[in-house]
């Protein structure tokens, strides 16, 4: 930290007191808040070596739940890329009535509290709802069963799509669609060939962020999956019934997978942001 | 002839397509806030005021409060620190701590919570050394503390980096040239231009401290008029089939949640003015 360059103009400057201070705070910050307790929960997992470690990702119970998690993770992704690449489109392309309303309440997933939409889908869709109710007539089980996790999944990571898409979109000029209709394109073509391949990035940021956001998920799975091993018991919520019962050990093979996807998520994130902002 | 076919279609491909969106939307988001709603005024105002009056949840939504505004201060102050060493700031690795930063958004907040047992816990590396000198950190206000300034940590940065990269130093050079100190500039120029944007990444972190649950229900053991939050006590009502009182509390941080939403979207607005005329 002694010799460092403000590189500005090749100048080598000395840091003032104050570029020290926010300097020697933010490292602190960041060292002791985020870099800190991830070194010990990787030390604390590779305790026992890394058979060790390797045999707690394998338990039946907590590798039942990690593959749940993914699967859970994976579908929604499907449906939520689909879905929010259509509402973006619509929201950028389309007039409608109340459009500046809906496009407020796209966020709404990201303020209401995980616990409390979870409740929300208990009274929507649960046993003594007349929708639950008419559903399970039907034999269709939401409530404690893998749909209600997918609709609470859906429902939490429904702005990530939407909100990364929309401004690529709206300032993706429609001269090149235009450009590729006049040179004969059709209008499945131009769509394919011209505006799929420009929001691409955008998409994958999207989806890269809902996966992430997914395996994470517990507040309001907790509530709406029943938590039943081997059936609907996703990670976050194994990893918290270890807790709860003092096996912190037993807990943590599930933890560092997690948090290894969390960290490849990002590595994902920053390599689609580099790749995009070459064709700036 | 054929450019009004072409038109015409178009139209009908453009209506279906809204309309699949809209209904989507509508089943997703917008008949679950109807459903809580509805549940809430079933059990009736009586039960509604009753159970947010009674001492378990005015000392609910106390704590949260309390660990709102430490979240909010502590994350404010540093925030805009760690966005200036960012922007400002040139040195190796910054890339990689930039990432790093990230870390809180991607991490589970369960996984959050078992981090903070960890390091902070009586046989922790840090809670070590706090247990010999009888401070509680985890199962305790501290760690509750804790959990809520990590899952909110990198909101305020996020919000003001893109702005005082786009905002460039000439100004403040500019202002430090003709004589101002390093906290004038900072007073003066740098924060006016980053306001919205603060404001911003100051709504994101009320509203995620406000709902975090998993994180603090790791660290905290949930008793009641002592560590228990909102969500902690909506929970535990919920899990009790107390659904008059759940329901209750949890209307209420909805429409918390609701208010925020639109402050959110009315200091989007601004901050992207702010960003276009900067």
């Amino acid at each position: 930290m002694k010799n460092n360059r403000t590189a500005r103009k090749g100048k080598v400057a000395k840091l003032s007191y104050g570029d020290l201070t926010v300097r020697g705070l933010s490292f602190l910050y960041i060292g002791l808040m985020i870099v800190l307790p991830i070194a010990a929960i990787t030390a604390a997992s590779f305790k026992g070596g890394p058979g060790h470690l390797w045999k707690q990702i394998l338990q039946p119970q907590a590798l039942s739940s990690l593959k749940l998690t993914f699967l859970l993770a994976l579908v929604m992704v499907v449906i939520n890329v689909i879905t929010g690449t259509a509402t973006a489109w619509v929201l950028v392309r389309y007039r409608f009535p109340f459009k500046n309303t809906i496009n407020a309440l796209v966020d709404i997933p990201f303020a209401i509290p995980t616990l409390v939409t979870g409740m929300m889908l208990v009274v929507l869709y649960g046993p003594r709802s007349v929708l639950g109710i008419f559903l399970q007539n039907h034999g269709i089980e939401v409530i404690y069963n893998k749909p209600g996790i997918i609709l609470a999944l859906l429902f939490v990571t429904f702005p990530f799509v939407v909100r990364s898409i929309q401004p690529v979109l709206m300032e993706m000029e429609k001269d090149m669609e235009e450009a590729a209709l006049t040179l004969g394109a059709s209008k499945r073509q131009s769509f394919f060939r011209v505006v799929l391949p420009t929001l691409l990035p955008s998409i994958l940021t999207g989806a890269a962020l809902s996966f992430s956001r997914a395996l994470g998920e517990f507040g309001s799975i907790v509530v709406v999956a029943g938590n039943i091993p081997f059936k609907t018991q996703v990670s976050a919520v194994y990893i918290y019934g270890e807790v709860e019962s003092e096996n912190l050990q037993g807990a943590l093979g599930s933890a560092v997978v997690l948090l290894a996807f969390s960290l490849l998520t990002l590595v994902i994130l920053n390599l689609i942001q580099r790749w995009s902002s070459k064709y700036d | 002839m054929i450019e009004v076919k072409h038109y015409g279609q178009k139209k009908v491909g453009q209506w279906i397509i809204t309309g699949l969106v809209l209904a989507w939307f509508f089943v997703l988001v917008f008949f679950p806030l109807f459903g809580i709603v509805k549940e809430t005024i079933a059990y009736g105002l009586k039960a509604f005021i009753a159970s947010l009056i009674s001492p378990a949840s005015l000392h609910a939504f106390w704590l949260t409060l309390l660990l709102t505004v430490v979240a909010v201060v502590l994350n404010t102050i540093l925030g805009v620190v760690m966005a200036i060493m960012f922007a400002r700031h040139h040195f190796k690795g910054k890339l990689l701590l930039e990432t790093v930063l990230d870390l809180p958004f991607a991490v589970s907040p369960v996984v959050a919570g078992v981090m903070l047992i960890i390091l902070f816990g009586p046989n922790g590396w840090i809670g070590n050394w706090f247990e010999s000198m009888n401070i509680k950190i985890i199962y305790a206000l501290p760690g509750m503390m804790l959990a809520t300034i990590f899952v909110t940590i990198p909101f305020v940065t996020r919000e003001i980096l893109p702005v005082l990269r786009e905002f460039g130093r000439e100004q403040e050079e500019a202002a430090s040239t003709l004589g101002a100190s390093g906290w004038q500039t900072f007073w003066r120029v740098t924060l006016p231009s980053i306001k919205w944007a603060l404001a911003y990444g100051i709504t994101l972190t009320i509203a995620r401290s406000i709902g975090e649950f998993g994180a603090v229900l790791v660290v905290s053991a949930s008793i009641i008029n002592k560590t228990q939050t909102a969500t902690l006590l909506i929970h535990d009502q919920f899990t009790d089939f107390n659904y008059a009182g759940a329901f209750s509390a949890a209307l209420v941080l909805a429409i918390v949640s609701f208010i925020i939403i639109t402050v959110i979207q009315f200091v989007y607005k601004k901050k992207e003015k702010g960003l276009h005329n900067a």
